[in-house]
C-alpha cells in the first residue's frame, strides 16, 4: 500500500527545494500539480463507485466534496497554465491510467487512509512549489502574486482536507 | 544548487562504479559542480550521519545513507517514467534532473501510482546513460 507516513504537515521534513528556474518548469510543475488534482478526482469517483454501499454517509459525503474540489482545483490551475501557454494534461487520459493501475481499497481504513495521502502529498506538493516559486528570482509570463495567491488558497484547502480525513477517522475508532 | 537527495544519488551511484569509497572529484564531475561545493555539502551530510569522509580515501556512505540515495534514485526514475508515459516529454533526462529538486519522494509516490514500474527498480538503473535502464530499452523499442 502506498505510505504517506513521510508527508508530515507543518514543514518537520527538511525541505532542500531548489527555486523554480524558468515558465517552461513552472508550467511543468502546474502540469504536474493538475495530475495530482486528477488522481484524487478519479481516485475518489472510483472508491465511492466500488464501495459505496459499504460506506457510511459521511464517507460518502467526504469522497464526493473531494472530487468536487479538485476538479475546481484542476480548473484554477488550467487558467494558470492556459497563461503560460503550455498544454493542460486530458482528465480522461489520467482517469483511464488510474482505472489501469486501481485495486479496491475495501475496508473502510483503507479509503479513508488513500484520502489523507491525497490530501497530505497535495499539501506537500502545494508547500514546496510556493516556496519554489518564492526562492525564484525569474520574472515568469504570469502575475507572480496572483500565481501565489491561486497556489495559497488551494493550500489552505488541502490542509483543511487533512484535518476533516482526520477527524473522520478519530470519529470511527 | 543541488539538494542533498542528488548528492547521495551520485554518490551512492560513484560508488557502484568504483565499487569502493568514492573520491570527491567524482562526486563533483558527476554533479558538474566545483570541487569545494562538493566538500561543503559532503561536510554536511557526514554531520547528518549519512556518509563517512576519510582524507585521501573518498566518501563512504553509511546504511542510512544508502537507503535515502536508494530512495532518491527511485524516485529520480518514477519522475523520469511519469514525463515520458504521462506527459510525453521528448527531453525527460534533463527535465527529470531539474524537477528533482522540486519533487519529493510524497509526491513521486502518489506519481507512481500511475505509471508503470519494474519491482526491480532502482537497481535497474544505468549509471553511465544516467537513465532507467529498462525505460532506454523501451524507449528505443518505441521509436523503431
Amino acid at each position: 500500500m502506498y505510505d504517506c507516513s513521510t508527508a508530515p504537515i507543518g514543514g518537520v521534513a527538511v525541505s532542500l527545494t531548489q527555486p523554480v528556474a524558468s515558465d517552461h518548469q513552472l508550467a511543468r510543475l502546474l502540469q504536474i500539480g493538475i495530475v495530482l488534482e486528477e488522481v484524487v478526482e478519479a481516485r475518489s469517483a472510483k472508491h465511492a463507485e466500488e464501495t459505496g454501499e459499504k460506506h457510511e454517509q459521511a464517507v460518502l459525503d467526504l469522497l464526493e466534496h473531494a472530487e468536487t474540489e479538485s476538479a475546481e482545483h484542476r480548473r484554477q490551475l488550467e487558467a494558470l497554465i492556459d497563461d503560460l501557454e503550455a498544454d493542460t494534461v486530458p482528465f480522461e487520459e489520467i482517469e483511464m491510467l488510474v482505472e489501469a493501475q486501481y485495486e479496491a481499497d475495501e475496508d473502510f481504513d483503507g479509503v479513508l487512509y488513500d484520502q489523507l495521502c491525497n490530501e497530505e502529498t497535495a499539501y506537500k506538493f502545494y508547500d514546496d512549489l510556493i516556496d519554489a516559486i518564492e526562492a525564484s528570482d525569474v520574472t515568469f509570463t504570469i502575475d507572480r502574486e496572483r500565481l501565489l495567491a491561486v497556489l495559497s488558497d488551494i493550500r489552505e484547502d488541502e490542509a483543511e482536507g487533512v484535518e476533516d480525513v482526520t477527524d473522520l477517522m478519530e470519529d470511527y475508532q | 544548487m543541488n539538494t542533498q537527495a542528488q548528492y547521495l544519488k551520485a554518490i551512492y551511484l560513484t560508488q557502484q562504479q568504483e565499487d569502493g569509497p568514492a573520491s570527491t572529484g567524482d562526486v563533483a564531475d558527476m554533479l558538474d559542480v566545483s570541487p569545494a561545493s562538493a566538500n561543503e555539502m559532503i561536510g554536511k551530510l557526514e554531520n547528518r550521519g549519512l556518509l563517512n569522509h576519510e582524507k585521501y580515501k573518498g566518501v563512504d556512505l553509511t546504511d542510512d545513507g544508502i537507503a535515502q540515495a536508494r530512495e532518491a534514485l527511485q524516485n529520480y526514475c518514477i519522475i523520469e517514467r511519469f514525463l515520458i508515459e504521462v506527459l510525453e516529454v521528448e527531453e525527460f533526462r534533463a527535465e527529470a534532473k531539474q524537477l528533482e529538486g522540486v519533487i519529493d519522494e510524497t509526491v513521486a509516490d502518489r506519481l507512481d501510482t500511475i505509471i508503470d514500474r519494474e519491482p526491480q527498480c532502482p537497481d535497474c538503473f544505468d549509471p553511465e546513460g544516467d537513465v532507467c535502464g529498462l525505460l532506454e530499452v523501451e524507449a528505443e523499442v518505441t521509436s523503431d
